[in-house]
């Protein structure tokens, strides 16, 4: 498959101010691009959710997206703690979120639930002490 | 009913300018994560929830405006973000009901 073009960016740890920049920044392209507003809410709702938890859980990282001719491929990758739990940590509401957290508005354990259901296959890569990735497609 | 329209309504007042767009309805929620997922283009968002990250959000979702509810508390960081993803923001008095009401009652 032709891959149109590449968009990388680095997520910086614990800066809240700046969390959905990379998300804004692809839905930008991916409106020059042409894409359908459809695919682009499921694209920014999918990776502000997981800056989101490298900004929180992690200790920020780095994101890729894949733009080809048929999908786009978000994938995040932190070196933070790892999760221990996946099926745990999928279930709607589960949320380890600090206080300090849920008073921004964030940690009602929302995110993976919302990042499964807007995009069309998703994996996820975790080792205790070693860090995350989480794959997503999203079909166009 | 556009943008500008809430603004005759005495009891908003506008913080930020935006560019011209309809609101096609109402929605409320504090939670981020359930108003990213969640809310409607083009609706009027009416929530206490007043810091930066709430433009985030307003902006990924392409939510018309910001309606901050029960007088809370913003920082210029807010405004100044909101200036720059040319959202509007409004704020007032009223609990959310009240105000979300409003803006249904006139849409
Ligand atoms: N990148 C990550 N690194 C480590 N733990 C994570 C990561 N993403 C999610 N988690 C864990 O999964 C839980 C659920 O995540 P999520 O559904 O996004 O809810 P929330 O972020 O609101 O807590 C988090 O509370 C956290 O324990
Ligand atoms: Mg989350």
């Amino acid at each position: 498959m032709s891959e149109l073009m590449e968009l990388n960016y680095t997520v910086s740890n614990e800066d809240f101010t700046r969390a959905g920049e990379a998300s804004s920044d692809v839905k930008k392209k991916l409106k020059q691009l042409g894409v359908s507003p459809d695919a682009i809410r499921k694209v920014a709702i999918a990776l502000y959710e997981g800056e989101i938890n490298m900004i929180i859980h992690a200790y920020g990282g780095k994101i890729k997206v894949t733009i080809s001719e048929n999908e786009i491929t978000l994938i995040l990758a932190d070196k933070g703690p790892g999760i221990a739990d996946i099926d745990k940590a999928m279930q709607a509401g589960y949320s380890t979120a600090p206080d300090k957290v849920r008073s921004l508005g964030f940690g009602a354990g929302m995110g993976l639930p919302n990042m499964k259901k807007n995009s069309d296959k998703m994996d996820i890569q975790t080792e205790i002490g070693v860090g995350t990735t989480v794959t997503m497609v999203i079909n166009i | 009913m556009k943008v500008s329209d809430l603004n005759n309504l005495p009891e908003f007042t506008l913080l930020s300018d935006s560019k011209e767009s309809d609101i096609t309805g109402v929605f409320c929620c504090d939670l981020l994560s359930i108003a990213m997922g969640k809310a409607p283009s083009g609706s009027a968002w009416v929530t206490v929830m007043a810091n930066v990250n709430t433009l985030a959000v307003a902006s990924l979702t392409d939510v018309a405006c910001i309606i901050l509810a029960e007088g809370v508390a913003f920082d210029s960081t807010l405004i100044d973000k909101a200036r720059e993803e040319g959202i509007a923001v409004f704020k007032t008095d009223l609990p959310i009901f009240d105000a979300a009401l409003l803006v249904n009652n006139s849409l």
